[in-house]
């Protein structure tokens, strides 16, 4: 069976979220994915990165970002790491509308855009420690 | 660009957090000065949007209710829509396929 993985890690800086989400298109592109497959991957990526940036680091400087991708015949796994505070309560955090920045317009939807657009979603969070976020989709599925 | 009482704001390029607040506040400061009573967000240049896309467009939906005014989407591609049903936004933002269909409406 055909497998490739891939790694990267950039600073935690908005401007990055663009280069993050067209990297991880490039990557999926191996498997002749549809506008509409990579529309959804790139959709994902941007809401993860974003967490991570906004909720994860806080504008903290320094601060990293790795987003690591693994191709297994026809399933892409993306998975999206920091080190940043951590989430205290997943399941809530995974509601729609949920936000802890309501006043910074943030629609609270990003992890309901994740769960629409990939096939899985696994949220591994430790508070204090920092968050992985682990998506997969099946190419062509 | 402002027509019977409708501010036009053409969006070019990708929305994510990193572009809305620019976007936001550029809107904003367009609105104010304009004189206009309802905002059209007009997608067809729009290559990409997340959820920061639907924070910053409910955000306006929220400002405008206050007031009286609306808002309305046009040119939602086929890459946008999906994002706009998800969501929910086409439930609270009127969505139209030209600005002529929503004067007409």
């Amino acid at each position: 069976m055909f497998k490739n993985e891939m790694e990267l890690k950039f600073a935690a800086l908005s401007e990055n979220q663009a280069f993050a989400r067209v990297v991880a298109a490039a990557f999926a592109t191996r498997l002749n994915p549809t506008v509409a497959e990579i529309t959804e991957i790139k959709t994902a990526v941007s809401e993860a990165v974003t967490n991570a940036i906004i909720h994860g680091y806080d504008g903290l400087d320094g601060a990293a970002v790795i987003m690591r991708g693994y191709i297994k015949g026809r399933e892409i796994l993306i998975e999206i790491e920091d080190a940043g505070r951590g989430i205290e309560d997943i399941e809530q955090a995974r509601e729609p509308l949920f936000t802890t920045k309501p006043d910074e317009e943030r629609s609270g939807m990003g992890f309901t855009v994740m769960e629409e657009f990939m096939d899985s979603l696994e949220v591994e969070s430790e508070p204090g420690r920092g968050t992985i976020v682990k998506m997969r989709k099946i190419i062509g599925g | 660009m402002e027509r019977n009482g409708n501010l036009i704001v053409k969006i070019r390029g990708e929305i994510d957090h990193h572009s809305a607040d620019r976007i936001r506040h550029s809107v904003e400061s367009q609105f104010k000065s304009s004189g206009a009573r309802n905002i059209v967000f007009d997608f067809a240049r729009v290559s990409f949007m997340d959820s920061s896309g639907i924070g910053m467009v409910i955000g306006r939906y929220k400002e405008l209710n206050k007031i009286g005014g609306r808002v309305f989407a046009i040119n939602i591609g086929s890459e946008l829509s999906r994002i706009f049903e998800i969501s929910g936004l086409k439930k609270i933002i009127p969505c139209f396929a030209s600005l002529d269909e929503i004067e007409n409406s």
